[in-house]
C-alpha cells in the first residue's frame, strides 16, 4: 500500500517548479499581462512542451505518454504554485479525456495522435453545460452550430474547440472559421485566457458517444475540475510560504511579527487547513482511474472543499503580508486571483456540492 | 498510488469478518464506563467486558505487538492488520477492546521506558482491565503551561512522599493506580525538575472530588495529595526525566482524539436522520441550506480521512515526509467533530435541544451529548490555540514568543 505521489510523479513535478522558478518569474508574469502582444507566454509554453504536458493522458497508441489523472494533478500543482500562464488543463486534460471517451475509434486516432504530435491544440468550451447563464448556449442542427459559449477555457491559441450544449453532447470546431467569433474575456486572473465563443452556422463534427449518455462529458468535467483543485492546491501553498517567510522577516515592536500569535496563528490555520487538501485531491485523482463507483463523488468534493480552502489562504496570507500584500509591487495577487477563478469556474463550490449529494441518492 | 494491501492481507481480513460474524450482536452483562465507549448490541452472545478483552488478546485483536511475557498476544506491530481490525470491527457493529489512559498511554510507556519489574507487574492486569489508571498530569496553575506544574515529591529514606493537587483527572474514582507529574527537583530548570511517578489511588492521604462538567455526565476530578508516601522505587524512568517520558506517548493520545472514520460515521447517521426527519412536511435533506451545510462537512471529513492514508502510508513507507501533517490532527479533527454534531442540533432546531431522558430524544440524545464532550476536547489535552503554537513553531519555523521575565 503507498498513498502519495510516486517517484516519477514528484521528479517530473519539480522538473516543472524548477523550469518555472527559472522562466517564469514574477517580472516576466508582470510583463505578459500588461502587454498582450509579446511573447513571452508562448516561449515558457514551449519549454512546457518540451518536457511532454501535452501527451500526459494519451494512449501509446496514439504517440502519448499514457499516464494516469494523478501525474496530471502533479503537474497542475506545480503549475498553479507558478501562476503559470499557459494552456494546460483545457488543451491537455480536458480535451484528451472528453475525446478518449466520447470519440469513435476514427475520432480518437484523428484528434489524439495530433494533440500528442502537438499540431492541435484544443480549446474548451463546457460552461453551458455545467450551468448555462442566462441566454447563453449552443444548438446543433444539420451538423451546423448556433449560439454562444462563455468562459471557453484556452481557446485564443487553439487550433481547435470542443464546445458542449446543455445535453452534454461534444461538438469539434476549427477555431479558423469565419463563422467562429472568439471574443477575449478579461477577467482578474490574467495568467489564463478565457473567451466568449459565438458560433453562426458553425460547421461541427459531433463527438460520436457523446450523444450516448453524459458520462464522457461528466468525465472530461471531473478531470478538469481535480486538475483545477490541484492548481489551487499549489496556489495556495505558494501563498502559505510568502506569508510564513514573511511574518518571519518583518519586524514590527522590536521582533518579528511571526512571533506573535495573532500572525503565528494565521500561519498554522492556513497550514492545517491546507494540508489534507493534497490527500483529497490526489485521491480523487486516483479514483478517477482506478474507481469508478466513487470517482464522480470524489472529483466533485475535491473541487468544492479545495475552492473553500484556498479561497480563506489567499485572503489571509494577503492580511499577513499587511499592506504590502495588497500592492501590485509584491505581486501576492496573481495567486490571490487564480484561486479566485479555480472555484468559480467548471462549477462553484454550490454547484458543485450539490452535483456530489446526486452522486450519492 | 497503489490502495491494495496485497494477498496475505485479503486472508488477514476474511480471518477478522470471521471472527466478527461468530461475535456478531454482542452485548455486555456489565456498563461501561466511558460514556463514549459501546455498550455492545443486541442478539448476540452476553458476557462481561472483561471476558471480552480476554477473548480479543487470545485472538490477537487487542495488544497484539505487547509481548506474550506481559500478557500481550505477542505478534508483530503491523500497522496494515490494526487498521484492517478497526475497520472491520467498525463495520459490523463489534465493540472493541477496552480504552482508557492506562491501556493508551501508560502501556507503551512502560514498554519503551520501564524497568522489567514494571512490566512484570502491571502491563498484563492494565491490559486485562484489571488495572484502572488514571493520568495526574493538569493542576490548577499548570494547563496549558504544564511544565510549570508544582505537586511536590521528596525522597525520604526509601519512600516518596507527595504533597499537592491535580485536576481534570478522568477515571480517578475507578482507578486502582494514577501515572503522576511530580516536582522532585525544585532547584532545576522547570522542565528538567519533573518526574514520572506511579502512585496507588488507595494510598492514605489522597482525596478525590468529583468535578462536574458542563454535559452533566462525564466525570473529571480533583485529586488532593496530603503526605502521601509510595515507594522509591515507583519511578519511571530518572529522577528529573519525566518531562521525557510523559512526551514519549503524549503525541499517540492527540492523534487518537478524533479518527476521522469515526467522524464519517457520523456524518452518515446524519444524513439519514435527515431523510427521516420532515420540516414542513418535507425531509431535511430536501431544505438547501441544511443539504449544502452537510455537503461542505462531508467534504471536509473526506479530506481528514484521505489525509489518515496518507499518514498510514507514511508509516509503512518511512522516509515519507509528513511532519506537518500529523501534527494538524488533534486540532482539525476535534473542531471538525464538534462542527458536525453542532450542524445536526441545528438542523433538528428546537428538537436538536433535548437532553438526558427527554421524551422526543433522536439517537438517545448523542448529538447534543458529543457537541459538548467535543468542546472538552478541543480545549484538552492541548487546546487548539496551544495546537496551532506547535504547528507554527515546530512546523513552520515560525519565532517563538520572547520569554517573559520572572518577577
Amino acid at each position: 500500500m503507498y498513498f502519495g505521489l510516486s517517484e516519477e510523479q514528484s521528479f517530473f513535478q519539480d522538473n516543472v517548479k524548477k523550469y518555472l522558478e527559472e522562466h517564469a518569474t514574477i517580472d516576466k508574469i508582470k510583463h505578459i499581462v500588461s502587454d498582450d502582444k509579446n511573447n513571452l507566454s508562448a516561449e515558457i509554453h514551449q519549454g512546457l512542451l518540451n518536457l511532454g504536458i501535452n501527451g500526459l493522458l494519451i494512449p501509446e497508441e496514439f504517440g502519448g505518454l499514457e499516464l494516469d489523472l494523478l501525474f496530471a494533478a502533479s503537474v497542475s500543482e506545480a503549475l498553479g504554485g507558478g501562476v503559470s500562464p499557459t494552456p494546460f488543463v483545457a488543451p491537455y486534460v480536458m480535451a484528451p479525456t472528453a475525446i478518449k471517451h466520447a470519440g469513435s475509434k476514427i475520432q480518437q486516432e484523428n484528434y489524439l495522435s495530433k494533440i500528442a504530435s502537438n499540431e492541435y491544440r484544443f480549446g474548451v468550451g463546457f460552461s453551458e453545460f455545467i450551468g448555462k447563464r442566462n441566454d447563453t448556449g449552443i444548438t446543433f442542427s444539420d451538423n451546423k452550430l448556433n449560439g454562444r459559449a462563455m468562459f471557453a477555457l484556452d481557446a485564443n491559441d487553439a487550433t481547435h474547440l470542443l464546445l458542449a450544449n446543455e445535453k452534454g453532447e461534444i461538438f469539434v470546431t476549427e477555431t479558423k472559421s469565419s463563422n467562429m467569433e472568439i471574443v477575449n474575456l478579461t477577467t482578474v486572473d490574467k495568467t489564463r485566457q478565457y473567451s466568449e465563443v459565438i458560433c453562426k452556422n458553425l460547421e461541427a463534427e459531433m463527438l460520436e458517444n457523446s450523444s450516448v449518455s453524459e458520462e464522457p462529458i461528466l468525465k472530461a468535467i471531473d478531470a478538469g475540475r481535480i486538475m483545477l483543485a490541484a492548481d489551487s492546491i499549489g496556489a495556495s501553498q505558494t501563498m502559505v510560504n510568502k506569508a510564513v517567510d514573511y511574518a518571519k522577516e518583518r519586524k514590527q515592536f522590536g521582533r518579528p511579527i511571526g512571533s506573535f500569535q495573532a500572525v503565528k496563528h494565521m500561519c498554522a490555520e492556513m497550514a492545517a487547513d491546507l494540508e489534507p487538501c493534497y490527500a483529497l485531491v490526489w485521491h480523487a485523482a486516483h479514483c478517477h482511474d482506478h474507481s469508478p463507483l466513487e470517482a464522480r463523488f470524489m472529483a466533485c468534493h475535491a473541487k468544492a472543499h479545495v475552492s473553500e480552502i484556498s479561497k480563506g489562504i489567499a485572503k489571509k496570507s494577503t492580511e499577513v503580508h499587511g499592506g504590502m500584500g495588497f500592492t501590485d509591487l509584491l505581486g501576492l495577487h496573481y495567486w490571490f486571483k487564480r484561486i479566485g477563478l479555480n472555484r468559480q469556474i467548471l462549477g462553484s463550490p454550490e454547484l458543485v456540492r450539490e452535483e456530489a449529494y446526486r452522486t450519492q441518492i | 498510488m497503489n490502495l491494495e494491501y496485497g494477498p496475505k492481507y485479503q486472508d488477514f481480513t476474511k480471518e477478522v469478518q470471521s471472527f466478527c460474524k461468530k461475535y456478531e450482536g454482542i452485548s455486555f452483562t456489565d456498563g461501561s464506563n466511558n460514556p463514549l465507549g459501546s455498550s455492545g448490541g443486541s442478539g448476540g452472545p452476553q458476557m462481561s467486558r472483561s471476558e471480552w478483552q480476554k477473548i480479543l488478546i487470545e485472538n490477537g485483536f487487542f495488544a497484539r505487538s505487547v509481548p506474550k511475557e506481559y500478557g500481550g498476544y505477542g505478534g508483530e506491530e503491523d500497522i496494515l492488520k490494526s487498521r484492517i481490525i478497526a475497520t472491520e470491527f467498525s463495520k459490523s457493529k463489534i465493540p472493541g477492546a477496552m480504552g482508557g489512559q492506562g491501556i493508551d498511554m501508560l502501556v507503551p510507556t512502560l514498554l519503551e521506558m520501564g524497568t522489567e519489574e514494571q512490566k512484570q507487574a502491571y502491563i498484563e492486569p492494565t491490559l486485562y482491565g484489571e488495572m484502572i489508571w488514571c493520568q495526574g498530569y493538569s493542576e490548577p496553575n499548570a494547563g496549558s503551561d504544564l511544565a510549570s506544574l508544582q505537586t511536590k515529591g521528596e525522597l525520604v529514606g526509601d519512600e516518596w512522599i507527595i504533597n499537592g493537587q491535580k485536576i481534570w483527572t478522568s477515571t480517578a474514582q475507578y482507578s486502582q493506580m494514577c501515572f503522576c507529574l511530580v516536582r522532585t527537583e525544585p532547584d532545576a530548570p522547570k522542565h528538567a525538575g519533573i518526574s514520572y511517578l506511579l502512585i496507588p489511588m488507595d494510598t492514605p492521604g489522597i482525596e478525590i472530588r468529583p468535578l462536574v462538567d458542563m454535559t452533566l455526565k462525564a466525570g473529571f476530578n480533583e485529586v488532593f495529595f496530603t503526605d502521601v508516601k509510595i515507594p522509591a522505587s515507583n519511578i519511571v524512568g530518572k529522577r528529573g526525566e519525566g518531562w521525557a517520558v510523559a512526551n514519549a506517548t503524549l503525541g499517540h493520545e492527540r492523534g487518537s482524539l478524533a479518527p476521522p472514520d469515526a467522524t464519517m460515521n457520523r456524518v452518515n447517521m446524519l444524513m439519514q436522520l435527515m431523510k427521516e426527519e420532515t420540516l414542513d412536511g418535507k425531509p431535511l435533506i430536501e431544505h438547501p441550506i441544511y443539504r449544502d451545510r452537510l455537503m461542505q462537512i462531508q467534504g471536509k471529513v473526506l479530506a481528514q480521512q484521505s489525509h489518515a492514508l496518507r499518514l498510514l502510508s507514511a508509516k509503512l513507507n518511512p522516509g515519507t515526509d509528513v511532519k506537518i501533517g500529523k501534527m494538524i490532527q488533534k486540532l482539525t479533527g476535534t473542531e471538525l467533530r464538534h462542527e458536525l454534531e453542532g450542524l445536526a442540533i441545528d438542523v433538528m432546531g428546537e428538537v436538536g435541544t433535548l437532553y438526558e431522558d427527554s421524551p422526543h430524544l433522536r439517537n438517545d440524545g448523542t448529538w447534543q451529548f458529543i457537541y459538548m464532550y467535543f468542546l472538552g476536547l478541543i480545549i484538552g489535552g492541548g487546546t487548539s490555540q496551544i495546537q496551532k503554537n506547535i504547528i507554527a513553531e515546530r512546523g513552520l519555523g515560525m519565532p517563538k514568543e520572547p520569554k517573559v521575565e520572572r518577577a
